[in-house]
């Protein structure tokens, strides 16, 4: 468990901080740029002092102010995977993992084979930073945080420095990181696509503080998420389970609460479990059983909530047997179609609506 | 070297001697104030980092004159230097050696200075979160990465150091195969009758040897620049 309660006011800037992840696990740290995420986790690393609260690891007091306790970085064991990579120029790619191994105090929970396996580290050892690309940096620059054997991996932003296409490079091996090592994370980021992708608990921050924290469901569901990701990034992230592969494998059924969506199976077998995103913006709310439609996700569910959300639009949650969905209507809609808490509603989703961007497997 | 006088010979290497035992001299303490005053935030920095550099704006001759009083015989230093250890700096090569070095540490500092500046300090970040403390992070990432600046200091004021004239015949005076470095021999020819063509004979030399140490400095700050990737 990490435990972090903190304030800092650096000019006019001011963080006020508090939040609890289980360890291990993977967390997202997400808000806009500038919301404080990174001066946040420089304060868990010790790189920064914070004015005055405390950090925790595992029970370990790393912070207290009142107490005046404040471990150094280099005793934190706590890993650290800047956004600008930061690999020693003067060393080659081996020996800065090397760099690390050596201060891991005999410490040995990945070995540098293994740490060069999962990252595909191989062909870069003989080189030097200089000629490496950015994503390759970044993939030497996580092999190295790991190899001082770390309690805890922070990763602020490692993937805003590429492109798209160099983001694909790197993802992939944070999420074999996520399944094969038991690594507690915390991932800073402002792209939802990687928090979803990677998180499985989310703290949210914006101007400062922590507005809202939880598993990554109930947090895709908060009103204040609309502000940081922009409105058509909201939707309902809901998980659950291929109940069959149909059309020659070409699409998955995925049963989610009593209801079974349709998405393009991307290499998905029956009983995977997965993780998927539907837009608010991409369900159209009937409050009769529709036919004769194209559609082929029709949901039935209960409506249990609406709000108000961007000019003359509103935000519909319905509960489909357990999980929630949210749809964006406009407030005219409602209006004519009566919509209410309590009442019964099928919620349409077309098939291609679902980008593989938003689906993962669990 | 045949076509130099025994005593001009022996002049220049003298004067490689002493601008070495300068050099070493100087290298700890001005990579030690290079730090200082780069990296560290105390009272009494501006004062330091005027101190180190008075050599530059002083004239040579008093700053002769302080190492007089200060390392003298019955000064303050210099007589616990010869009571203790023995060592006499007055009218020894040493002596020449602490000269040099006091008036060529600004060359140094400056130098490295400029070098320290530019190292990023994200990597001593990196570094520490890594693990290394204090001195393991400058001895492996600080040291390493400011070398260029170390290296082009060093030769500058190597250079510079085979022709301090004012401080050294102030403190050691001009002692022959003892302080009588190049520039001293130098002033010695013109002031001799007949002394012309071994004076043309030393500037003629002085200038090699000071054009060969700055080509070899900018050589080597370029060569280390492309090492480290810059």
């Amino acid at each position: 468990m990490l435990q972090v309660a903190v304030k800092k006011t650096r000019g006019a800037f001011a963080l006020c901080a508090q939040f609890e992840l289980p360890t291990p696990g993977v967390a997202a740290l997400f808000g806009r740029s500038g919301c404080g995420k990174s001066t946040l986790i420089e304060i868990i690393a010790g790189l920064l002092g914070a004015d005055s609260g405390s950090v925790a690891l595992d029970g370990e007091v790393l912070l207290d102010t009142e107490r005046r306790i404040a471990v150094p970085p280099e005793a934190r064991r706590i890993g650290y995977v800047f956004q600008d990579a930061r690999l020693f120029p003067h060393l080659g790619v081996a020996a800065n993992l090397r760099y690390a191994e050596r201060r891991a105090r005999g410490l040995a929970y990945v070995g540098f084979e293994e740490v060069a396996d999962l990252l595909a580290l191989g062909p870069l050892l003989g080189r030097r930073p200089q000629q490496l690309s950015g994503g390759e940096k970044q993939r030497v620059a996580i092999g190295r945080a790991l190899l001082g054997q770390p309690r805890l991996l922070l990763l602020d932003e490692p993937l805003a420095s590429l492109d798209k296409a160099r983001r694909e490079e790197v993802l992939p091996y944070l999420e074999k990181l996520r399944d094969q090592l038991a690594i507690p994370m915390v991932y800073v980021s402002h792209q939802f696509e990687e928090v979803l992708r990677l998180a499985t608990h989310v703290v949210l921050m914006d101007c400062g503080k922590t507005v809202a924290q939880g598993g990554i469901g109930e947090i895709s569901l908060q009103p204040e998420l609309r502000g940081i990701v922009g409105a058509d990034a909201v939707g309902a992230i809901v998980d659950g389970e291929v109940a069959g592969i149909d059309a020659g494998g070409a699409l998955a059924r995925v049963r989610i609460g009593s209801g079974e969506l349709t998405v393009a199976a991307a290499n998905l077998a029956a009983g995977a479990r997965v993780r998927v995103q539907i837009l608010a913006r991409d369900v159209i709310v009937a409050t009769a059983e529709p036919r004769h439609l194209s559609v082929r996700n029709i949901l039935q569910g209960t409506v249990c909530g609406i709000a108000a959300d961007i000019a003359d639009a509103d935000l519909i949650s319905i509960d489909v047997g357990g999980a929630p969905i949210l749809a964006r209507i406009t407030t005219a809609a409602r209006r004519e179609l009566g919509l209410c808490s309590g009442m019964r509603v099928w919620a349409l989703v077309k098939t291609v609506a679902i980008a593989a961007d938003r689906l993962r497997r669990l | 070297m045949n076509w130099l006088h025994p005593a001009e010979r022996e002049a220049l290497w003298l004067s490689l001697e002493v601008s070495l035992r300068s050099v070493c001299l100087c290298l700890p303490p001005a990579v030690l104030i290079a730090w200082l005053l780069t990296r560290r935030r105390f009272p009494g920095r501006t004062l330091l980092d005027a101190f180190v550099h008075l050599p530059l704006v002083l004239p040579p001759v008093a700053v002769g004159y302080v190492l007089l009083i200060v390392f003298g015989m019955r000064g303050v230093l210099g007589g616990w230097l010869h009571r203790t250890f023995g060592i006499d700096l007055i009218f020894t090569r040493n002596g020449a050696a602490l000269a040099t070095a006091v008036m060529t540490l600004p060359i140094m500092v400056r130098s490295m200075r400029i070098s320290l500046e530019n190292v990023d300090r994200g990597l001593e970040d990196a570094a520490r979160t890594l693990g290394a403390g204090p001195l393991d992070r400058f001895a492996t990432i600080t040291l390493p990465l400011m070398l260029p600046g170390i290296l082009a200091g060093t030769i500058t004021a190597f250079s510079a150091g085979l022709g301090e004239f004012g401080a050294v015949i102030t403190f050691v005076s001009n002692i022959p195969g003892e302080t009588r470095t190049l520039p001293l021999a130098l002033y010695t020819a013109l002031q001799t009758p007949g002394g012309n063509a071994a004076a043309a004979r030393l500037a003629c030399i002085s200038f090699a040897l000071g054009l060969g140490g700055l080509l070899l400095a900018e050589w080597f700050a370029r060569r280390v620049r492309r090492m480290l990737g810059r």
